[in-house]
């Protein structure tokens, strides 16, 4: 580092907005961090011509000068890692916001710097190698717990290789310290300490990626039931404004099976962040009994935050992710919305003058849009372990038309696609994730592990499935000729599809119970549901009306057992299941007699 | 350091409101400039691209009778600022900043950048404080809250500004007397209008709270682009240093989307949507985002813009990415207006996003928020059933399916439907939903809990014994 420190300077040519020209910049690298102007405001070089740099700018460059100077670092835009991310909100460079306003107040000023962690906070660190131990990238060679429910691993950085020459004892240790000695290959020596850096361009290095089988359970009965996600997969929710995009990724944020949590709000509005913070850690996770905020890290990039950093939030994002991963944690990213994301592309493209394509998007969108999904997956870590990222992104067309560039370029790099449904969602019918239009290429990988709980599974989601894809065909004939006119085996088709919307799709994540369904709970909804159906289907053939089955008393309980009966109350589950069957039972003899 | 003093004397090209400058020294991005006309008149300006030699300078007054040789460019040092005190409520100003009511310049120690500054995300509150606006479809369905941006999507011709006048009249907090003062930004709307607002202010008694900013169609279009932001800056100093709450009414939005265009099309920039920049979303980010409340602070900014959609259109990009940026929309209805019903507030569509947190127990009433959504279920059904009736005949209706109709009558005319000077209480609002209930049968409300159907659907509480609580 002490070499960089011999400070190169260019000279400020132009400005436009977030993007400037600066001169007498031949030795500066692509894509290298710079300080621009007597403020210091941090830019990223993204352009060379001659020995001119265009840099984009990561703050308002309002006042900026030509002719004020350009600081050189001489590294890429990073980010630090170590303990002390969890429950952090920063921005998209990863500043930490609650420092920025203990000292700018709550409006942020310009140029302000703040380390992202703690270096004066001592972690109680415990060694896992001693001296002589050969380590390599990902190495684990100690431990901290971070937060009562995440173990922070300490590990060898991805580019060091070599013996250890020495570890200090069990003990309370700031970030900085030195708490070993590597001898690299080549001879020389370097020291670790508990906090890294890692360019947030570059995915980081994995041994081997594996294949996906195990479905990421987020407590929504939708998706968990009809359109899951794996571990390691990636997502799409597009949907216009007031679908419910926001409010399903915070959902997911909440309940989703995953260790650690990044959410990215890139674009999006400040109160929406505010109310993560506020609201995370009073929330318990299900599973470790502890707060949501142990397990969580926000990126606040608002849509009146500069425009560049906007860009560089969502690697900040998932840098952060792939290092968790590398500890062999399963982490779920959600960035709320990619579609800013490619906006800020958009902006800064345009500002640089360069041939659009797609309504105004730069030719580079779909390959940006890879990269970024590409970096989700189920691997095998450096050091062995398994880890898996996740990543689910928002999109917002314009318009709510799902033909624009970016959802359309979103779709062929994800596998799992959650369309948002403007219908569904004026109904106020949340999640409005349309079981018409959406699709999961990962139900054949995650349908083994729903068959190992249940055998039937596969049946039973495929039998509700058919009645919905019916039930889209008979509303179109019923609207031109009423419901009534339709023979009595198909009203009751659409009879059970409103049951399954009302009882089972429709989730309200402001009731206690119903905010999160458990797989077990699942299971048995489906089942019941499925019975319910294939009676009421008998019931009709042998000559019963859908009057009679209305009548039947445990209708209503059915239709509130999402939020009447508790995950893990399995008594009221049986007796709810025994009453309706009982009722059904009557109703056949009743017909026969 | 800066010479402000300097003045440079003439500029190589004029182009819409662009004067390009040569041969400048020292000039900085978002700098202000004093531009003095052949004939002595003196201009505002902001620079909008700058090298080591030539500026871009946006001509706020407008670039009539500007000449290439004879126009004078002062570059003042600094970005566009407005003082901002107390004393600015009850005044009138110009799109600016500056005083129009004949009165002199407020006096002030304080001088503020209208682009403000973002608020930190880690600062803010989040809004949660019900605010009564005395309007049922409001309160119960799209309801406002203190610290939210909330705007009105409406049309040429609809009621939009005496629903914007009458929530500045009635709104009020429930369990506290606090008066709102209001900030009011007018951009390319007819003098009508702003008077019409000024006597409504005056007859409600509030023009001593209220500080205007207006610029009228007539103005450059230039002078827009900077309205709002004055406005919203005067909101922020009224709202985070006095600690005062704060309602900002803006109209029309899409008077200032086209400036911006015109703008960026004069700079021939790439165009994305309709001829709009690429940066449309975060040009009005950074101004809908100046709302809200700040952790341990006093003080909120409420915001209500005000938009006319283009023929009637949701999906054109100035209420489309606004819909993305605020928190809801009240979204106005034509054929409801035809059909004589006051405010014509658009059932399905309209939406308040902060709605959840800021009701039921302790804020409103506990059976408000399974109410609302119980009553846009069974309206969203009506919708449903309406079109089919208009295919098969209303006759042919299934008898449940004609009491919907029959409900969503009731709804459209007995709770949306009210007088434009009636203040209705969130009690009277949700008891009014209540009444429109009652006309389906018990099962088909599966949105609302058994108790509730007990205590409220199956005795009705009497009118009279419900004004008495409030």
């Amino acid at each position: 580092m002490q070499e960089s420190e011999v400070i190169k300077t260019g000279i400020i040519s132009r400005v436009n907005g977030p993007i400037i020209e600066a001169r007498q910049m031949a030795s500066a690298g692509m894509l290298e961090v710079v300080e621009v102007g007597n403020l210091r405001l941090i830019g990223e070089v993204i352009r060379i011509r001659n020995e001119i740099a265009t840099i984009q700018v990561y703050e308002n460059t309002t006042g900026l000068l030509p002719g004020e100077p350009v600081y050189c670092t001489g590294r890429p835009l990073s980010v630090r890692l170590g303990p002390g991310l969890l429950g952090t909100i920063y921005d998209g460079i990863q500043r930490p916001l609650q420092q920025i306003a203990a000292r700018s107040g709550a409006m942020i000023r310009r140029g302000e710097k703040a380390e992202p962690l703690d270096i004066e906070k001592k972690w109680h660190f415990k060694p896992l190698l001693e001296a002589g131990a050969a380590v390599e990238g990902g190495s684990v060679y100690g431990e901290v717990q971070e937060t009562l429910s995440v173990l922070h691993k300490i590990m060898v950085p991805p580019d060091v290789k070599g013996s250890l020459i020495s570890m200090l004892p069990e003990g309370d240790y700031s970030g900085e310290t030195e708490v070993c000695k590597v001898r690299l290959e080549d001879g020389t020596e370097r020291a670790l300490s508990l906090f890294q850096y890692w360019p947030v361009r570059k995915p980081r290095p994995v041994r081997q990626r594996l294949p996906l089988t195990q479905p990421l359970l987020t407590g929504l009965r939708v998706i968990d039931t009809f359109f899951p996600i794996a571990k390691g997969g990636a997502a799409a929710i597009p949907g216009g404004f007031g679908t419910g995009k926001t409010m399903t990724q915070q959902a997911l944020a909440k309940w989703a099976e995953a260790q650690i949590i990044i959410y990215i709000g890139c674009g999006e509005r400040g109160n929406e962040m505010t109310e993560v913070l506020r609201e995370f850690p009073e929330l318990i996770d299900p599973r470790s009994g502890r707060s949501l905020m142990e397990r969580t890290i926000l990126i606040a990039n608002t849509s009146n935050m500069p425009v560049a950093a906007r860009e560089v939030s969502i690697y900040t994002g998932i840098t952060l992710a792939e290092y968790f991963r590398d500890m062999g944690y399963a982490v779920a990213v959600m960035a709320d919305s990619t579609s800013r994301w490619a906006e800020a592309l958009r902006e800064l493209s345009g500002r640089l003058e360069e041939m659009p394509a797609d309504e105004g998007f730069p030719a580079y969108l779909p390959a940006r849009l890879a990269s970024f999904y590409e970096r989700s997956g189920r691997v095998e870590t450096l050091a062995g372990d398994e880890g898996s990222v996740s990543v689910i992104g928002a999109v917002s067309p314009p318009g709510g038309d799902f033909s624009e560039p970016v959802t359309q370029h979103t779709s062929r790099f994800i596998r799992c696609f959650w369309a948002l449904d403007r219908d569904l969602a004026n109904a106020r019918h949340y999640p409005a994730i349309s079981w018409r239009n959406s699709y999961s290429e990962y139900l054949p990988e995650t349908s083994n592990w729903w068959k190992r709980q249940d055998r039937d599974w596969q049946n039973h989601r495929d039998f509700l499935m058919d009645i919905l894809q019916e039930e889209v065909n008979l509303q179109r004939i019923a609207k031109l000729v009423g419901p009534d006119a339709l023979p009595e085996q198909q009203r009751l088709t659409l009879m059970i599809a409103e049951i399954i919307k009302n009882a089972f799709l429709q989730q309200n994540s402001f009731d206690e119970i119903d905010m999160y369904c458990s797989p077990a709970k699942q299971l048995w909804m489906l089942r019941l549901l499925v019975a319910f159906s294939r009676r009421a289907q008998n019931i009709i053939k042998a000559g019963g009306s859908l009057a009679d089955l209305r009548e039947v008393p445990a209708l209503d309980k059915l239709n509130r057992m999402k939020s009447e009966i508790d995950n893990t109350d399995s008594a009221a589950m049986t007796s709810l299941e025994q009453m309706l069957l009982r009722q059904l039972d009557a109703l056949e003899r009743k017909l026969k007699s | 350091m800066k010479m402000p003093g300097l003045q440079y004397r003439g500029v190589r090209n004029i182009d819409g409101p662009l004067l390009f400058v040569d041969g400048i020294r020292n000039v900085s991005f978002d700098e202000l400039v004093e531009i003095r006309t052949p004939s002595g008149e003196l201009r505002l300006g902001q620079v909008l691209d700058v090298s080591s030699s030539s500026a871009v300078v946006q001509v706020f007054g407008g670039s009539d009778s500007l000449s290439k040789a004879e126009t004078r460019t002062r570059f003042l040092g600094t970005s566009m600022e407005i003082p901002v005190s107390k004393e600015m409520l009850g005044r009138v100003f110009d799109g600016l900043g500056r005083p129009k009511d004949g009165l002199p310049l407020p006096l002030s120690a304080e001088r503020r950048d209208v682009n403000g500054s973002p608020i930190n995300p880690y600062s803010r509150e989040y809004p949660r404080d019900f605010i009564q606006t005395g309007i049922s479809s409001i309160d119960i369905m799209n309801t406002l809250v203190r610290g939210q941006k909330l705007p009105i999507f409406s049309g040429n011709g609809l009621p939009h500004n005496r629903i914007a006048a009458q929530i500045a009249r009635q709104a009020k907090l429930l369990n506290e007397n606090v008066e709102f003062a209001i900030v009011f930004a007018a951009m390319g709307v007819k003098y009508d209008v702003a008077r019409y607002f000024i006597d409504s202010f005056e007859q409600s008694g509030v023009l001593n709270n209220v500080a205007m900013f207006l610029s009228l169609a007539d103005d450059p279009s230039a002078e827009r682009l900077i309205t709002p932001r004055a406005a919203l800056t005067l909101a922020e100093y009224l709202a985070f240093e006095e600690n005062m709450h704060v309602l900002v009414i803006i109209t029309d939005m899409t008077n200032y989307c086209e400036s911006l265009r015109e703008i960026a099309t004069a700079r021939g920039e790439i165009p994305s949507r309709k001829g709009y920049p690429g940066y449309l979303y975060s040009d009005l980010a950074s101004l809908y985002e100046r709302a809200g409340r700040l952790h341990g602070g006093g003080g909120s900014i409420t915001q209500m813009p005000i938009l006319t959609m283009p023929s009637d259109d949701i999906s054109h990009p100035v209420p489309d990415l606004t819909g993305y940026i605020t928190e809801g929309q009240i979204v106005l209805d034509r054929e409801m207006f035809q059909r004589g019903i006051y405010p014509p507030v658009a059932g399905l569509p309209s939406l308040s996003r902060l709605m959840k947190d800021g009701i039921g127990k302790g804020r409103t009433r506990d059976d408000h928020p399974h109410l609302a959504s119980q009553l846009f279920a069974a309206y969203s059904k009506v919708k449903d059933i309406r079109s089919l009736a208009s295919v098969i005949g209303e006759e042919e209706l299934s008898p449940a399916d004609k009491l919907y109709i029959k409900f969503g009558e009731v709804f459209e005319h007995n709770v949306v439907s009210q007088g434009e000077f009636e203040n209705r209480s969130i009690e009277q609002s949700l008891e009014l939903g209540w009444d429109a209930l009652r006309i389906l049968p018990r099962s088909e409300l599966l949105r609302v809990s058994e108790q509730e159907l007990v205590q409220h659907f199956d005795k009705p509480v009497a009118v009279n014994s419900v004004q008495e609580k409030v």
